[in-house]
């Protein structure tokens, strides 16, 4: 009799709890619905207008836009070609630009005050790599003495060291080596600095502090702002001997036949973070729900375009050469959003990671990356006083906002349309990138320690030094 | 008046009317013909020759497929804009049953303007600065003709303003605009703004000037007559000043919308203003083997909406001047 009744109250028990386990899972599951339809709520402003410059890095957007990305988050998106980074940025800070496609170091570079001062916030990395340098026919002609060659192909990554010799042959005729780059804090104005560096060829500081933002102080390489659109003809006129730009104006030279591209950002530094979708502080205070929408919208585009190893690539392409968005040949942007990269004529690489959109957490705004751009403007001096560590740490997180991507990503999670495992480990992630060594001269990068970073340059300032 | 008096009277007109021969329908119709084939054969010929980094310049036949391309490109924009109405009626109704406080709206197509919507762009942009100038310089001028006083204060403003490139205006105006020009809901687009103020501020002097030269050469006769009658001085603008110098007022205007269309192309063009300058900017950034032969298209269109426009305002000349004998060319 005992037994049965122990039998019975157990069993009493097992069914209790299964009914007590499922009402929790089902009022855990109420409750983060409610949760997430609380979090977020309608967009506050649905009529928007983005900027961006032509160039195939702003695929993200012009994909949101086609496949309706945007309009399923209750967005009514208007995309608008801007003319250069500097009226974009300046129609993003005076409000005409909800937010734009941007350069990473612009959101930095406007918070610190370089430039125009005015709060930017990115909560989106629109992609890694991207980017190249490209010099004209004669300097190649030159520079290739220089490199190595295998099998009758030269040998890459191509190193600026091949490039010192034309440029002291330049120095010594009393003739101004001269490139171009898109803009003063540009990732491409870095990428090139860098490159020139690594090969002994000083690319010139700033002295804002001085009223000197020319940025060739003690320069053996005269850098200066040219719109990437124009690079090609400001080359093809003499104006400048090279440039550092994103696609497709490094294939547009090799088409034209004006230009070699030398080397990709890739290869001076894998995988680097490139252009971010920026908007000012005060608009994502105002409108946050729309801010989130707009994430969401923009990471389900950049998974599209990295779906099943780069499968929606030609369709991209295809968006990409509309005249409203970037416009070049189908061909010319082909040639680099479907993994390959043309150097010389004829001379076709694969490099299935030239662009980058999604995959290894390419979208996420890491503190480690904006504090990488803090480097370079200190160590070229658009940062004239030196700073502790926890300088550049309070600066990343004042501009990168993994929160707002973090609540995008999850939201995108709750509704099925991604996998948690995409995305980084929300609550581990603590937004620095493990220390990263696939850089062309071999130095390692840390972002937690930005002041050792910067004595390991032989080219550069670093702790206290001045201009 | 008796009828035979009037018959030949009638047969006088008719004589009159002199018919124009032969020879004169053939110098009117086969010349320009004969002129606009040599262009497009020397057209063709030159363009073969002149290579570019973005292909061979594009000939007459290039051009006209490219023309026939941005017509179907605006038909396929216009299906996506018919699409994008209905997708967003659903989605506002959706909305609604979800969300009954929601005040739903249609919100206009967000997919870029076509060829033929940018022209539409810079046609009405033209012509409110244009109206806005000519509103302003033709009291201005009647006031410059009547008094010598007033002609000799202002005309060294003119002389000093007139020769100014809308290109040094432009920068001047932007900034302006966007500081005065400030609200939550705005009427018309800054941009808009800008590109007309720019246009007005160019095509203000034409028509200044030559409304002041019309009035102050008025026939002494008339001003004359108008002192006998004892007219006061509104009757005396609108009866004697204005309608004797309508010819000279009309030259202006012409001149003015001659300059205001080439000025708002240009403004367009470095402001990045919607319009046809923005399109052929947008074209040339491009670089694309199709750019330079869109260019040449909206060369060509805007060749004949100039040549249009100024056909327009011969015609309204022609309607208005009482003096029919004048050459008007």
């Amino acid at each position: 009799m005992n037994n049965l009744k122990l039998l019975s109250s157990l069993k009493l028990a097992v069914k209790s709890l299964r009914v007590g386990v499922i009402s929790t899972i089902l009022s855990g599951s109420v409750i983060a619905t409610c949760v997430s339809a609380q979090e977020l709520g309608w967009p506050e402003k649905e009529e928007l207008k983005f900027g961006f410059i032509k160039l195939t890095d702003m695929a993200p957007l012009a994909v949101a836009y086609e496949k309706g990305y945007f309009e399923e988050e209750g967005l009514y998106v208007t995309l608008e070609a801007q003319a250069n980074w500097k009226v974009l940025l300046d129609r993003v800070i005076d409000g005409q630009l909800d937010g734009a496609h941007m350069l990473a170091g612009q959101p930095i570079g406007a918070t610190i005050g370089y430039g125009t001062k005015a709060d930017i916030i990115t909560a989106f990395s629109m992609d890694l790599n991207g980017n190249a340098i490209t010099v004209s026919n004669d300097i190649w002609k030159e520079m290739k003495k220089h490199v190595p060659h295998e099998d009758g192909k030269p040998v890459h990554p191509i190193s600026a060291d091949s490039l010192k010799p034309v440029v002291d042959d330049f120095k010594s005729k009393g003739k101004a080596f001269k490139m171009g780059m898109v803009f003063p804090v540009s990732t491409h104005n870095y990428e090139l600095r860098y490159w020139l560096a690594a090969g002994g060829i000083h690319p010139g500081f700033y002295a804002p502090h001085k009223g000197d933002t020319s940025g060739q102080i003690d320069a053996d390489a005269l850098l200066s702002v040219t719109p990437p659109p124009q690079m090609p003809s400001t080359m093809e006129a003499g104006t400048i001997h090279g440039y550092c730009v994103g696609e497709p104006w490094n294939q547009q030279a090799v088409f034209k036949g004006i230009g070699v591209p030398v080397v990709t950002d890739y290869e001076i530094w894998k995988n680097n973070p490139e252009k971010v979708f920026g908007v000012s502080k005060g608009w994502a205070e105002k409108y946050p729900n729309t801010h989130i929408r707009v994430v969401k919208a923009m990471i389900r585009a950049a998974m599209w375009l990295d779906e099943n190893n780069n499968a929606n690539r030609p369709e991209a392409v295809k968006i990409l050469a509309k005249s409203q968005y970037v416009g070049a040949d189908y061909e010319v942007i082909a040639n680099s959003m479907t993994g390959t990269f043309e150097y010389e004529k004829g001379d076709k690489r694969d490099v299935p990671d030239f662009n980058v959109f999604f995959r290894y957490n390419a979208t996420y705004p890491f503190y480690s990356d904006a504090i990488w751009y803090l480097t370079q403007m200190r160590r070229w001096g658009q940062i004239s006083e030196p700073k502790p560590d926890s300088w550049y740490k309070d600066i990343a997180k004042q501009v990168y906002r993994p929160d707002i991507y973090a609540q995008a990503a999850k939201a995108l999670i709750a509704e099925g349309k991604a996998k948690a495992v995409d995305f980084p480990e929300f609550v581990t992630e603590t937004g620095f990138k493990p220390a990263q060594t696939h850089f062309i001269d071999n130095i390692v990068y840390d972002g937690s320690q930005p002041n050792a970073y910067l004595e390991k340059f032989a080219i550069g300032l670093k702790n206290d030094s001045k201009i | 008046m008796s009828k035979q008096q009037t018959v030949p009277m009638i047969f006088n007109h008719v004589r009159d009317i002199s018919w124009p021969s032969l020879n004169q329908l053939l110098t009117a119709t086969v010349l320009p013909i004969i002129g606009i084939v040599i262009f497009l054969g020397l057209w063709s010929l030159m363009a073969k020759n002149i290579d570019t980094s973005l292909g061979t310049f594009p000939g007459p036949a290039a051009v006209w497929q490219q023309t026939i391309v941005l017509v179907e490109e605006h038909n396929t924009q216009m299906d996506k804009a018919s699409k994008f109405y209905d997708r967003q009626e659903q989605r506002n109704a959706a909305r609604l049953a979800k969300d009954p406080n929601y005040k739903s709206k249609i919100r206009n197509f967000t997919g870029a303007p076509t060829f033929f919507e940018q022209i539409w762009t810079s046609l009405y942009t033209v012509m409110v600065g244009f109206i806005v100038a000519s509103l302003l310089a033709i009291p201005l001028g009647i006031l410059c003709g009547l008094s010598k006083n007033a002609y000799t204060a202002i005309n060294p403003l003119i002389q000093l303003f007139k020769p100014v490139s809308p290109l040094a205006w432009l920068p001047l105006v932007t900034m302006v605009v966007s500081a005065v020009y400030v609200s939550s809901d705005p009427m018309f687009s800054k941009s808009f703004i800008t590109s007309a103020v720019t246009v007005s501020l160019c095509c203000l002097w034409p028509t200044l000037i030559n409304t002041a030269v019309g009035v102050s050469s008025i026939d002494k006769d008339l001003i004359n007559v108008s002192k006998v009658l004892r007219l006061n001085g509104l009757s005396h603008v609108i009866t004697i000043v204005l309608p004797s110098s309508i010819p000279a007022i009309f030259t202006g205007l012409r001149l003015s919308l001659g300059i205001g269309w080439m000025v708002l192309i240009a403004a367009e063009m470095l402001a990045q203003n919607p319009g046809l300058g923005k399109f052929v900017w947008d074209e040339f950034q491009n670089g694309s083997s199709e750019s330079l032969a869109r260019i040449m298209v909206a060369v060509l269109t805007i060749g004949v909406i100039g040549f249009g426009l100024d056909r327009l305002m011969l015609a309204l000349q022609r309607k208005f001047s009482w003096d029919k004998s004048a050459v008007l060319r």
